[in-house]
């Protein structure tokens, strides 16, 4: 019997679903998919990361040229449907391909829609939708200025993160009071608002646009109140509308979209829809879930099996790093609803559950979202809450005096418990196929359930049930820190601490290391997390540091060294500048530099003059300038009330004490400061590490800034009123991210990482927390306060800087 | 045995030629040998196994003696290429080899022959 022929029109998340699960079911088909993209299926969802750079293009590939021909899938790439006959079962592309079907699936998916307002066809106006998309705006992002994004969603919001991480200036438009007002309450809407502003991202909501103004090109947008806003690229992300025109050429019904009954077939019984094109039971969708459910009964549908499409409420979670924020179901004003609400200002968090009749109807969590999955559980069950009413807002943990064992959380979980959002999968699914399948790690349950194969948010929960399947069988894989070891940066440090290891050896072996002396990845790691961990105890390992670090210069291409002395907030005098000369002359040093950070570089230093340099330049009164170390490399400062007539306190001075406290410091990568004595900010204080903006009425702390690679401004971690605050603050600070920092992550990445609304509950609003930071950093500064070069003036390491032994002296005599 | 007789020695067996004492050299470490014509690196594992090679990592010339060394293998100081110890070979994706040569230890004194 020959084959049945499928013809597919759309190659998008959903089809791609289905065909995997028709694969499964049945081998009846010969399928052939025309795609209006020139590509193969990719994971639309994780688009964002990709616009951020946390991702590439590959990395979000779900289905490659390979799995194609695997199945003798006939793909055409870049052909549009432009016909489809009925009556003849046939479909023809705009490129003239023609092709007969048994069963057609219409998978046409969805257009963005775009605000036709003046100007809308300039160019740099742009959706979000898909990879064109994306390379646009990543294009716009390399020539810096601002981008408008219209529309504070979920996808907007997604889009506006990314673009600020791609360093342009953002604002938001957003029509109504607050953000994401179909999913979040008010309260949370602020909170994340609040949020993205720290984050650099301008959000203007009751703002309605206009038009768009540019020559050729956008130059600015216009809103109904007469702002005029600049922008060199507006994204447009106001919503969705189902693709239906060819369905409806060829007679199909046709509502929002195109209609289907439950079972997904359409008008005619031999034509199938899914995905975002296809409307059920008078709801259209754009979430994953819901898309990949119906792809689940497509597939049912044609291969003789039974299934049929039931709406369920689907939770919202931002894919924006260190946003946690979670939503599901209602939260609407209707008389009958009842809140239980819980809010904690200084940790940033909040949680509202919405209750009718005792029963959990809907949830917003922002801040701490762990127990969402727990909210929506009774959401789908219906169960009555009325008995853990009074304990139900502090989450599962709380319940009956459970302890807080992370896997007891997953435990209580029941089996119909979702995991996963986007695929739509439950805890029994994922325990059933671990057991009957033989699996025994998250890559192996994602290839088999797809549970966190997309977004990636449920990861953990997915671990947890391998874990309690599968018992002590599992050993979680995290991302190594290199291949000598399984363990994450995390892991090490936690072990490290809770098992008091205090050598590189001690924890190669207590930590079960495959190598015998691990690598150049986590050699360096180890020693600086021994030295952050153990001051004054654990002795530095030098063969485990950097060349730059073990020589205290930085490493040329040439093999030379360069030289920085420290000039504390960046102030020198007549006598430190003549003795800088000499030593240039005396040792001919070929290149003097002015540094970014307000330092002297001396380049091509040979190295066996470096310990003589080091010998001048201290008798000058000068020492390290640490500008090889991952630790503390300069405070930066503008001139503030000495001189200046815009100076609010005296910056310099501040800069000068701040770097006599903070020198010598090791940290987890460098770390760079800057005073400035207004906020007209001459010293660039908002794209370093840690900043300080003098103000009238007190001291300013930022931190997280970037301008690397990568280029980010601050965030604000408080004002304190007193010069002395602000250095026990900034000693605070630094020491947090010392003891919790992974090597080389930035401060920026580490505050991505945390939270900045966490770290200034720990380090700010804390008091009591924070002076005990501070303590332990002073601490830690008294054995770290040496200097490098007299150290090795007076003979330290000795073997260093000079050779073994000189043949060519040898064979000369 | 003193410094006097042995670099007599050394004239003699004029293959060998000591190069100093293996205390001279850290454990997971290297020291430089200059013999006029280029720099010999020479490293010292921590079980003080005694390797040599050319002072030039085959990428881009990087000094070797100044890399972490780690299990029979040094990483190059400038852009991470891993060099075997025992036969100078890039580890890994990358090629290229540098020059190594024998050396030896006896009563603790380091014998390089080029």
């Amino acid at each position: 019997m020959s084959k049945q022929k499928l013809v597919i029109i759309g190659n998008g998340m959903a089809p791609g679903r289905m065909l995997e699960h028709l694969f499964e079911a049945t081998e009846a088909f010969d399928v052939t998919i025309f795609n209006a993209e020139p590509r193969v299926n990719y994971d639309r969802i994780m688009l964002s990361p990709v616009l951020s750079g946390e991702k590439s293009f590959d990395d979000i590939v779900i289905h490659d040229d390979a799995w194609y021909a695997e199945h003798g899938i006939t793909l055409h790439k870049g052909e549009k449907i432009v016909h489809v006959d009925r009556a003849a079962r046939r479909v023809r592309s705009e490129g003239g391909i023609e092709a007969p079907y048994d069963k057609l699936v219409f998978a046409t998916g969805s257009t963005p829609f775009i605000i036709p307002v003046p100007g809308h066809q300039l160019k740099g106006v742009c959706a979000y939708r898909d990879l064109a998309d994306v390379d646009q705006m990543k294009a716009a992002a390399t020539q810096g200025g601002r981008a408008v994004v219209i529309g504070g969603g979920l996808l907007g919001l997604e889009a506006a993160a990314g673009l600020r991480a791609q360093g342009m200036d953002v604002t938001v438009l957003h029509l109504m009071p607050t953000l994401m007002e179909r999913q979040l309450d008010p309260a949370a809407g602020y909170l994340l608002e609040k949020e993205l502003a720290g984050r650099g991202i301008e959000i203007r909501c009751k703002a309605n646009t206009k038009a768009i103004h540019g020559e050729g090109r956008v130059e600015a947008v216009e809103l109904e109140d007469g702002t005029m806003l600049e922008a060199s690229l507006v994204v447009m992300a106001v919503g969705i509308r189902p693709n239906v025109a060819l369905a409806q050429c060829c007679g199909l019904e046709v509502g929002r979209g195109i209609m289907v009954g439950a079972d997904m077939v359409t008008s005619d019984p031999d034509i199938l829809s899914v995905g975002e094109c296809a409307e059920v039971d008078g709801m259209v969708y754009g979430l994953v879930a819901p898309l990949y459910q119906m792809a689940r009964v497509a597939a049912a549908t044609l291969s003789g099996g039974q299934g049929a499409f039931r709406h369920n409420e689907t939770p919202t979670k931002l894919k924006v790093t260190g946003v946690n924020l979670y939503s599901v179901g209602e939260f609407g004003e209707d008389p009958a609803l009842e809140d239980i609400v819980l809010r904690d200002a200084r940790r940033g968090t909040y949680k509202r559950i919405i209750l009718r009749d005792n029963r959990v109807v809907g949830a917003v969590l922002y801040g701490d979202v762990a127990d969402g999955a727990w909210y929506n559980e009774f959401l789908k069950s219906g169960e009555s809450v009325e008995d853990m009413r009074e304990t139900l807002i502090f989450g599962q943990a709380h319940q009956g005096g459970v302890a807080a064992d992370p896997l007891a959380a997953i435990a209580n979980l029941g089996d119909d418990a979702e995991i996963c959002g986007c695929n739509g999968i439950c805890k029994g699914q994922i325990a059933q196929a671990i057991t009957s399948k033989g699996l025994t790690s998250l890559g192996e349950v994602r290839a088999h359930t797809k549970a966190s194969a997309s977004c990636g948010t449920c990861t953990n929960l997915v671990e947890g049930v391998i874990a309690l399947t599968l018992g002590d069988a599992f050993e979680k894989k995290v991302e190594g820190m290199c291949a000598c070891t399984d363990l994450g940066h995390g892991d090490v440090r936690i072990l490290i601490r809770s098992k008091g290891l205090k050598s590189i050896p001690a924890v190669m072996q207590e930590l079960e290391w495959k190598t015998p002396e691990g690598c150049a990845k986590c050699r360096p790691a180890l020693n600086y997390y021994l030295v952050s961990e153990w001051p004054g105890e654990y002795i530095d390992d030098q063969q485990s540091r950097f060349i730059n670090e073990r020589v205290h210069a930085n490493i040329q291409k040439d093999g030379t060294y360069s030289v920085v002395p420290r000039m504390f907030g960046g102030l020198t005098t007549p006598d430190e500048l003549r003795a800088i000369a000499d030593v240039a002359d005396r040792y001919q040093i070929p290149t003097v530099k002015v540094t970014g950070g307000q330092r002297i570089d001396l380049l091509g230093v040979r190295k066996e003059d470096l310990i003589p340099v080091w010998k001048d330049l201290n008798e000058a009164g000068m020492i390290s300038g640490a500008a090889y170390a991952k630790g503390l490399r300069t405070v930066k400062t503008c001139v503030g009330t000495d001189w200046c007539r815009f100076g609010t306190q005296d910056s310099t001075g501040l800069g000068v004490k701040l770097e006599k406290y903070l020198w010598g410091s090791w940290s987890p990568a460098k770390l760079k400061l800057a005073v400035t004595g207004c906020p007209r900010n001459c010293a660039e204080a908002t794209c370093k590490d840690i900043g300080v903006i003098c103000v009238d009425s007190g001291y300013q702390i930022v931190y997280g800034g970037a301008a690397g690679l990568h280029i980010q401004g601050t965030t604000e971690l408080g004002l304190v009123k007193t010069e002395e605050e602000c250095i026990r603050t900034i000693g605070a600070l630094t020491q947090y991210y010392r003891e919790t920092g992974f090597y080389l992550e930035r401060i920026y990445k580490w505050a991505d990482r945390l939270g900045y609304d966490h770290i200034r509950a720990v380090v700010f609003d804390d008091r009591q927390q924070r002076n005990a930071y501070a303590d332990r950093f002073e601490h830690s500064q008294t054995f770290a306060q040496v200097d490098p070069w007299a150290e090795r003036v007076q003979g330290a390491e000795a073997h260093e800087f000079k050779p073994m032994a000189d043949l060519t002296l040898e064979a000369a005599e | 045995m003193n410094a006097e007789a042995i670099i007599t020695f050394a004239r003699v067996e004029s293959d060998w030629r000591l190069v100093g004492r293996i205390e001279d050299i850290p454990r997971q470490g290297a020291r430089c040998v200059k013999t006029g014509e280029m720099t010999v690196a020479v490293f010292r594992t921590s079980d003080d196994r005694v390797f040599a090679m050319e002072d030039r990592c085959p990428h881009k010339a990087g000094p070797l003696s100044q890399g972490i060394v780690h299990a029979g293998c040094v990483t190059c100081p400038l852009h991470n290429w891993v060099i075997s110890l025992e036969n100078g070979r890039a580890q890994g994706a990358d090629e290229g080899a540098t020059r190594t040569f024998p050396v030896k230890v006896e009563d603790g004194s380091v014998y390089l022959k080029l």
